[in-house]
């Protein structure tokens, strides 16, 4: 199992590694320059160049690579161009708020997902199978954006429940007692959340069902049902198979809940990691896109880690044959 | 909209109905299967009416796609039997941009995934035919594409770019998609490379790429065919995500993507400048799962009851 363990997590750190080189070579290679005119006169090319001797852009690509890596291995993510201080302040600010963000809309996914997936599969075709079905199908379709925009306009504008965007409220959140602070972030968490997590835990849904189906045409299932356990009771051991695959699930679930991040932070001006990502690129500050495309991808490798961890913890057959 | 645009608008919508009528009627046992649940037809229908919508965009609808017809007297009006959909901040044709966006949205949809399942055949089927240490460095290669969420693959691209036309944007799309094809067609190669009728071909002395290229990749055909219909799901998704950032397909060239970030402003004034190219987005997603999920359980016949 140890072996195991570290040979998983040594490919883990090469597949990092990895995507650093192919994200920098990507940027850099791609066309384009970081370096625009403000306003209408053109930038003056000793001001141009004075700017990539400072960030070290005018040295070759190779040198640039090793000096950027040398720097990662220091914890150093570089600067940042637009906003003028190092790119890993920058990150460390926006990381916890997108890590509760994904987190919130992991749980909601998986929760709600677990337990329609359950619903439909204990009444499989019959009518509330096939309503959920169809409207697990529609939602699993929606953008994330549009179905954050469209519960803005609900929840916001209409009925005036909710805030319409941020982490806390501006004016007020200070000013609040421990209590109010605590009820005012989640006030704020609901709608990203939920855009996230909806979309999320329909797919997980209609995933759970047909785990679920399976399961339960197994012979335990008959020999459960013969024994003369309650339906209930059936459905329960069905469900601690079913749930099995779902820690799949888990690991998948994260990437999608990244890049949903990017835009869903931009509609509600969420000040995570994927609005960090989205204004650098308006600002052509990529050194930031470079990070967070690094953080994201090392979030991912984790979670694929931790759902082989949780696997070979669950499935007692699949710790004998890695070990 | 004129009369005869609504004329258009009928006749595209009816030949859309009679075409999945007809096919659901086809001789092909395996058509006939596939097109047997309701769900199925209505997804082919569906994705057949947006398809002519998209061709027909200049006789179904009655402006221009940028056309700003009365910046004063129009902006943003409510839909009405002359602007079925309304109008934007712009005084443009809702309806008209719905059109013309269709043509962008599903080209870059439909050619990202020329590109990604292209690709994806092409590496996994080398990857499970050849094996050995080609089949170890194409696959470590995608478990790293697989490491990155795709989005940031893309902004990594455009970071320092000027924003691409649509075509680069599609291919761009569909470079980052094939991982995961991938990985599916390596697996059903490495069952079907070990076939009689692959023994067979090699036996003739058949050169390998021959042999995965004429023999063995059309065995994989059920898988691509799944993988398609969600890669231009995804794709379109994608595609309206980028947009929305404002990083995607450009301004004034309508995408569904690209008018619902030009309207998010008017959200609460003018929704349905950003309503209707949602639902015009989720109908075709939805579409092609029904579709995705008709071929998967038309070609397994375990499938556990067709949803």
């Amino acid at each position: 199992m140890a072996a195991w363990l570290l040979r998983r997590v040594g490919a883990a750190l090469l597949t990092v590694l990895a995507v650093v080189t192919l994200v920098f070579f990507a940027i850099h290679l791609a066309p384009g320059t970081p370096f625009l005119p403000s306003g209408d006169r053109p930038l003056d090319p000793a001001v141009e160049a004075g700017l990539r001797a400072r960030f070290g852009l005018d040295r070759p690509l190779g040198i640039q690579y090793a000096r950027y890596l040398a720097a990662l291995a220091r914890g150093d993510l570089g600067e940042s161009f637009a906003q003028q201080r190092p790119v890993g302040a920058a990150l460390a600010q926006a990381l916890p708020n997108t890590l509760v963000l994904a987190g919130s809309a992991l749980a909601v996914d998986l929760v709600l997902g677990t337990l329609l997936g359950v619903l439909m599969a204990a009444r499989a075709g019959r009518r509330p199978d096939r309503w959920l079905g169809a409207a697990t199908l529609v939602v699993y379709a929606l953008p994330t954006f549009w179905l954050g925009l469209v519960l803005l306009l609900a929840f916001g504008q209409w009925l005036h429940w909710l805030p319409v965007g941020g982490v806390t409220d501006p004016v007020l959140h200070d000013a609040l007692g421990f209590g109010g602070r605590f009820v005012d972030r989640v006030r704020h968490l609901v709608l990203p959340a939920l855009s996230l997590g909806l979309v999320g835990a329909a797919g997980t849904a209609r995933f759970q069902r047909a785990a679920m189906l399976e399961a339960l045409g197994q012979g335990f299932v008959r020999t459960a049902r013969a024994g003369g356990l309650s339906e209930r009771q059936v459905l329960g051991h069905a469900l601690r198979n079913a749930l099995l695959p779902s820690i799949t699930l888990l690991g998948l679930a994260l990437p999608f809940l990244l890049t949903g991040s990017v835009v869903v932070e931009s509609v509600f001006s969420w000040p995570g990691m994927g609005k960090l990502a989205a204004d650098a690129i308006q600002g052509r500050d990529y050194p930031v896109v470079l990070a967070a495309t690094l953080v994201a991808a090392v979030l991912v490798v984790c979670g694929s880690l931790l759902a082989d961890l949780l696997y070979a913890a669950a499935d007692p057959r699949i710790r004998r044959e890695s070990a | 909209m004129t009369a005869a645009s609504w004329l258009a608008l009928v006749v595209v919508a009816a030949c859309a109905l009679a075409a999945a009528r007809l096919l659901g009627a086809a001789r092909a046992e395996a058509l006939r299967r596939f097109l047997e649940p309701r769900g199925v037809r209505a997804g082919v229908a569906a994705l057949l009416f947006f398809v002519l919508l998209a061709l027909a965009a200049p006789l179904v609808s009655a402006y221009g796609p940028a056309a700003q017809l009365d910046i004063t007297g129009l902006q943003s009006a409510p839909p009405s039997w002359r602007h079925l959909m309304g109008t934007d901040l712009l005084s443009r044709d809702v309806w008209t941009r719905i059109t013309f966006g269709a043509r962008v949205s599903l080209g870059i949809g439909v050619l990202a995934t020329v590109v990604s399942v292209g690709l994806g055949a092409l590496v996994g089927g080398a990857a499970g035919y050849f094996r050995g240490p080609t089949d170890a460095v194409l696959m470590r290669l995608v478990d790293v594409g697989l490491a990155v969420p795709r989005i940031f693959l893309v902004l990594a691209v455009l970071a320092l770019g000027h924003p691409l036309g649509a075509a680069s944007l599609a291919l761009l799309i569909g470079c980052t998609g094939w991982f995961a094809t991938s990985r599916l067609v390596r697996s059903e190669v490495l069952s079907l490379r070990e076939r009689v009728f692959v023994e067979g071909a090699r036996a003739l002395g058949l050169r390998p790429w021959r042999i995965l290229a004429r023999h063995v990749l059309p065995g994989t055909g059920a898988v691509v065919i799944v993988a398609a219909a969600l890669g231009v799901a995804n794709a379109m998704l994608l595609e309206a995500g980028l947009s929305f950032l404002g990083v995607g397909v450009q301004p004034p060239v309508p995408s569904w993507g690209n008018m619902i970030a030009d309207a998010r402003d008017q959200l609460a004034t003018a929704p349905w400048a950003s309503l209707f190219p949602g639902l015009a987005i989720t109908a075709v997603v939805v579409a092609l799962h029904a579709v995705a999920d008709g071929v998967r359980s038309a070609l397994d016949p375990h499938a556990p009851l067709a949803s």
